[in-house]
């Protein structure tokens, strides 16, 4: 515990409803529809896998979602033979 | 006119049932004619927290699928005649129920009652898209505690496109339940406060139900707290909000910490034994 968290113990409301107000303020963008993130990662998969073989089990992607700025980001392993072809 | 109400929260466990019950005991109590249509399909528990439990021989189910007439299902209240009890059924099957076939019941029950209270199961399937349906007001059930209160702020939305009003164009009222607070802990910033759940989930706020152990003693007998301990705070909130959804203008009034009188006299960090 660091010596300026002795202060604030206690105090997670505050925490509890920031985090909600970020959080809802995507999931209503969203209208309870879709989840974005995993519609954008399948479709940039595809048009990605059309011109470069992809290993499925080799793409990470992850979402940050900020107050102002949210961030997709998606990271693909491409083996040395598939990049050879091109 | 009468009005069909869901009691709904997509979070298990806030205490739709219980204030289902409450509320429509206290309707009941004010003299309107009240049904509790238990929605929860496979899971009943209205029964047993309206003290009905022995006496349910037919259900919601064999009422929408014709194999028994809505009269021979509904229980009438032995301690209050003019609130009566629609339980749900104990079948596995998910699709016992159709929109036609509640539609059809929901406009049977119009006929008998002032009041349809529509007790929903959680979650966000088919059982609560249809306890909702055709509802004319909603009360969202809501603990002050993030999963609740985000899993709220998504049955909002389905209220506001999945209900048949919605689709029409017609207003739906909705109204909070704010339950299991504990204004101590929101005293302390442990609990969000009522005002930082209602600016997130910005809808009107129908009452605030203290956390207290009388709502627990009153499911444990099987009688809504509003019959079982009239002069309980929970009871008397369960009252208040009956009454204002009856049209009434009555303040509402926060739930006050409670201190005994060591903490009184020696103030908020005093041990109690």
């Amino acid at each position: 515990m660091s010596f300026l968290s002795f202060f604030t113990r206690g105090r997670s409301a505050p925490v509890a409803r920031d985090r909600l107000q970020v959080l809802l303020a995507h999931e209503r963008a969203l209208g309870g529809g879709a989840d974005l993130a995993a519609v954008l990662q399948k479709e940039i998969l595809a048009v990605i896998a059309r011109h470069i073989a992809i290993d499925h089990d080799k793409v990470v992607v992850k979402l940050d979602r900020g107050e102002r700025v949210s961030t997709l980001e998606i990271d693909i392993e491409m083996p040395e033979a598939t990049l050879a072809r091109h | 006119m009468s009005r069909v109400m869901v009691v709904t929260s997509g979070k298990g466990g806030v205490g739709k049932t219980t204030s289902s019950a409450s509320l429509g005991a206290a309707l009941a109590q004010a003299g309107q004619t009240v049904v509790v249509v238990d929605f929860d399909v496979g899971l009943r528990n209205l029964d047993l927290v309206m003290g009905a439990e022995r006496r349910v021989v037919y259900d919601l189910v064999n009422v929408v699928q014709g194999d028994a007439k809505l009269p021979q299902a509904l229980i009438r209240d032995k301690r209050i005649d003019t609130l009566s009890l629609l339980p749900a059924s104990q079948t596995r099957d998910k699709d016992a129920l159709t929109e036609e076939g509640v539609g059809r019941v929901i406009d049977d029950l119009r006929e008998k009652f002032d009041w349809i209270v529509c007790d929903s199961p959680a979650g966000i399937d088919k059982g609560a898209t249809l306890a909702m349906r055709f509802a004319d007001l909603a009360v969202v059930v809501t603990n002050p505690e993030v999963s609740s209160v985000r899993d709220s702020d998504r049955i909002i939305g389905m209220l506001d496109s999945k209900t048949r009003r919605a689709e029409r164009g017609e207003k739906l009222e909705k109204h909070l339940l704010l339950t299991r607070y504990d204004a101590a802990r929101a005293a302390r910033g442990d609990m969000m406060k009522v005002e930082d759940v209602l600016e997130i989930l910005a809808i009107p706020l129908l009452g605030i139900i203290a956390e207290s152990p009388d709502v627990l003693t009153a499911s444990n007998v099987g009688c809504p707290i509003t019959l079982h301990n009239p002069a309980s705070a929970a009871a008397r909130a369960y009252t208040e909000a009956a009454r204002r959804l009856l049209g009434e203008t009555i303040a509402i009034t926060a739930p006050m910490e409670r201190r005994g009188l060591m903490s009184r006299l020696f103030g908020r960090k005093a041990v109690v034994a």
